[in-house]
């Protein structure tokens, strides 16, 4: 049956006539199509949640099976948030968080404004911007180690060709003061295009005519821009900023290759700090009780986020 | 600027910013244009000082990423001639090729593995997606949400439970065990992407289809499915490049059947010492067919990025 076809025949249905079903009733199949993926999530995401839960008020090992396991009520808890060390590994993730979304927020929209003037070739060059993002993030913490080495690096190198300084004088990766920025450097190389693409997506959404109606009421081109354009790309930029957020909350692969945490614990975001307790030093009951604590942070910080997020967009 | 629209950037506007964004293109493509030159080079010229951009190609890379060597006595050198041109090769260095490494089986798990979660996740998230789309469900918009809430976990949070339950299951270190958990993990996307793809899918072409005596499934595969095939495909894409790219559940849960390359590919550095190449040569293997899919997905790249809040 061609489109036309069935466009004629849809449009001369009426509605009642359309909801006789033969076979399963539409609530039957909605509930089959409906349940393997609820159960999936049920058995692999929540299952596991409502155990972490339980073990996180234990003294649980899973490296001694034999142990006998005491219930030690928020003892967990109140070690981790007295626990000074965690709040250095706090520290380091909100520097992570906070200057990588500064930097790519900043280089983002430059870049998405500068490609909405659509000279040519601009979808071309938009797409190989885009490239780093989709990469195996272990993979690219993996050879940005490589292009960090001192003396033999690409990137000291370069770094000596435009300041003069000697390549083996500085470690990106190895030193105290630099690492936690060889860190924010890779994530904005690899994340700006994510940025971008998003204000970009912005930046086409708002319609020629209000330009217009502003350039006849001969509003300056910097006033269009700080009073039409940043205003109607904000909710996309906080969008952008939100995934962002979430994400790097999370960071853990890219990290864990380039500098594992290091020197000392200076990169040592809470994610790797996790992995240590339950699965190097696995205290489990501890580590549990850890997981609760950040997942309830950036469910209550994504939260926070997405009510004033809605009220940008209402306004 | 007569000529133009009040809209329209003037063409030096358009010059200085087409030249700018090239530039960045430009700047952020040398880290990837750096590992794929590395992947050709010999050891000694992968570290040397001033770094080379014009050297000798050579393929000891890939020869040392997908074989395994032992040196030898000189006896045993001069007695047998070597086989192929990846033996020459690794001769210089007075060894031979004793067997495959384990990257092509880590190459190849990666594949089964994201290809089984992908077609699982796809098929399992059109399936809800459908039901979403176009069946009055009982809280739709807690469900869609608390499926997208799964998705903020840390993973190195959920994956201490996970160890514990395979560890009950003798799901460790099996590919059924990773396929399930990419499913669950890739699920969330596959569901939010798709609802919105079948949204924009007329629903007077399902009425139709029902009129003319289809029965639902037979609308849903006949008429819908067809419909959605782009959005299908796009998804497909983005859960593949999702399960091929993972690296803390792989490298938490996969030793020695199920390791996927990311947990693997940084290890081939303490095969050989400092073997940068095979490093290097492993990575372009292994981050080839992500940009290709890039290239194929440009559209609906934004889309999948953002679990289809943002539609061009």
């Amino acid at each position: 049956m061609s489109l036309s076809q069935m466009d004629r025949v849809a449009q001369a249905t009426p509605k009642k006539v359309a909801r006789r079903i033969k076979g399963l009733s539409d609530r039957a199949i909605a509930w089959i199509f409906v349940a393997p993926t609820i159960f999936l999530l049920l058995a692999i995401n929540i299952f596991p949640l409502i155990w972490t839960i339980q073990l996180s008020f234990t003294n649980y090992r899973a490296n001694r099976l034999n142990r006998e396991v005491e219930n030690i009520g928020l003892r967990n808890y109140e070690r981790i948030l007295t626990d000074s060390d965690i709040w250095l590994n706090m520290q380091a993730t909100a520097h992570f968080l906070f200057w990588t979304i500064f930097f790519q927020v900043l280089i983002g929209f430059t870049l998405a404004w500068l490609i909405h003037r659509n000279f040519k070739g601009n979808a071309f060059w938009t797409t190989v911007i885009v490239l780093p993002m989709m990469l195996s993030p272990a993979v690219v913490g993996n050879f940005w180690k490589f292009l960090y080495q001192p003396q033999i690096g690409l990137f000291n190198y370069i770094v000596s060709f435009f300041t003069g300084k000697d390549p083996s004088s500085f470690e990106m990766l190895g030193s105290v003061d630099l690492a936690p920025w060889s860190i924010v450097i890779v994530d904005t190389w690899m994340w700006t295009p994510f940025v971008m693409l998003i204000c970009l997506a912005g930046l086409r959404s708002i319609p020629d005519y209000i330009y217009e109606a502003a350039a006849i009421d001969r509003a300056s081109k910097t006033r269009q821009f700080f009073t039409i354009t940043i205003p109607m790309v904000l909710p996309f930029l906080m969008l952008a900023v939100l995934f962002r957020g979430i994400e790097n909350f999370k960071m853990f692969d890219l990290v864990v290759q380039l500098t594992g945490g290091g020197p000392g614990s200076t990169t040592e975001l809470t994610s790797i700090n996790l992995k240590r307790e339950a699965f190097e030093k696995w205290r489990t009951g501890y580590a549990s009780a850890y997981a609760i604590i950040l997942f309830v942070t950036v469910f209550g910080l994504a939260s926070i986020y997405v009510k004033a997020l809605n009220k940008v967009k209402e306004r | 600027m007569s000529a133009h629209s009040i809209t329209e950037p003037t063409d030096r506007a358009k010059w200085i910013a087409g030249g700018l964004v090239v530039l960045y293109a430009l700047v952020t493509m040398i880290p990837l244009a750096w590992i794929m030159l590395t992947g050709f080079k010999s050891p000694a010229d992968a570290i040397s000082y001033p770094p080379k951009v014009v050297f000798e190609p050579t393929l000891e890379g890939y020869v040392n990423l997908f074989t395994t060597r032992t040196r030898q006595t000189d006896d045993f050198l001069a007695a047998n001639p070597p086989q192929n041109w990846a033996d020459e090769i690794v001769r210089q260095y007075d060894m031979v090729i004793v067997g495959p490494s384990k990257f092509g089986e880590r190459f190849l798990n990666s594949v089964i593995i994201g290809f089984g979660s992908t077609f699982l996740s796809v098929f399992l998230g059109t399936l809800a997606a459908y039901a979403f789309s176009r069946f009055k469900i009982p809280l739709a918009d807690d469900l869609l949400f608390f499926i997208l809430s799964t998705r903020m976990m840390p993973p190195i949070a959920v994956a201490i439970p996970i160890f514990l339950m395979y560890r009950n299951l003798g799901l460790s270190d099996t590919h059924l065990g990773m396929i399930l958990l990419y499913t669950a993990v890739n699920i969330s996307l596959a569901v939010w992407l798709l609802k919105g793809f079948i949204d924009e899918i007329p629903r007077e072409y399902e009425e139709a289809a029902l009129i003319d005596g289809y029965t639902r499934f037979q609308a849903f595969y006949k008429v819908v499915l067809p419909q959605a095939a782009t959005g299908i495909a796009s998804t497909a894409i983005f859960c593949l490049i999702f399960a091929w790219n993972e690296y803390a559940f792989a490298v938490l849960l996969t030793s020695a059947t199920a390791q996927t390359a990311p947990p693997f590919i940084p290890t081939i550095i303490g095969i050989g010492g400092l073997d940068w190449p095979a490093v290097a040569a492993g990575a372009t293997i292994f981050l080839l067919p992500v940009m290709i899919f890039t290239i194929l997905l440009r559209k609906h790249l934004l889309r999948g990025i953002t679990f289809g809040a943002v539609r061009k």
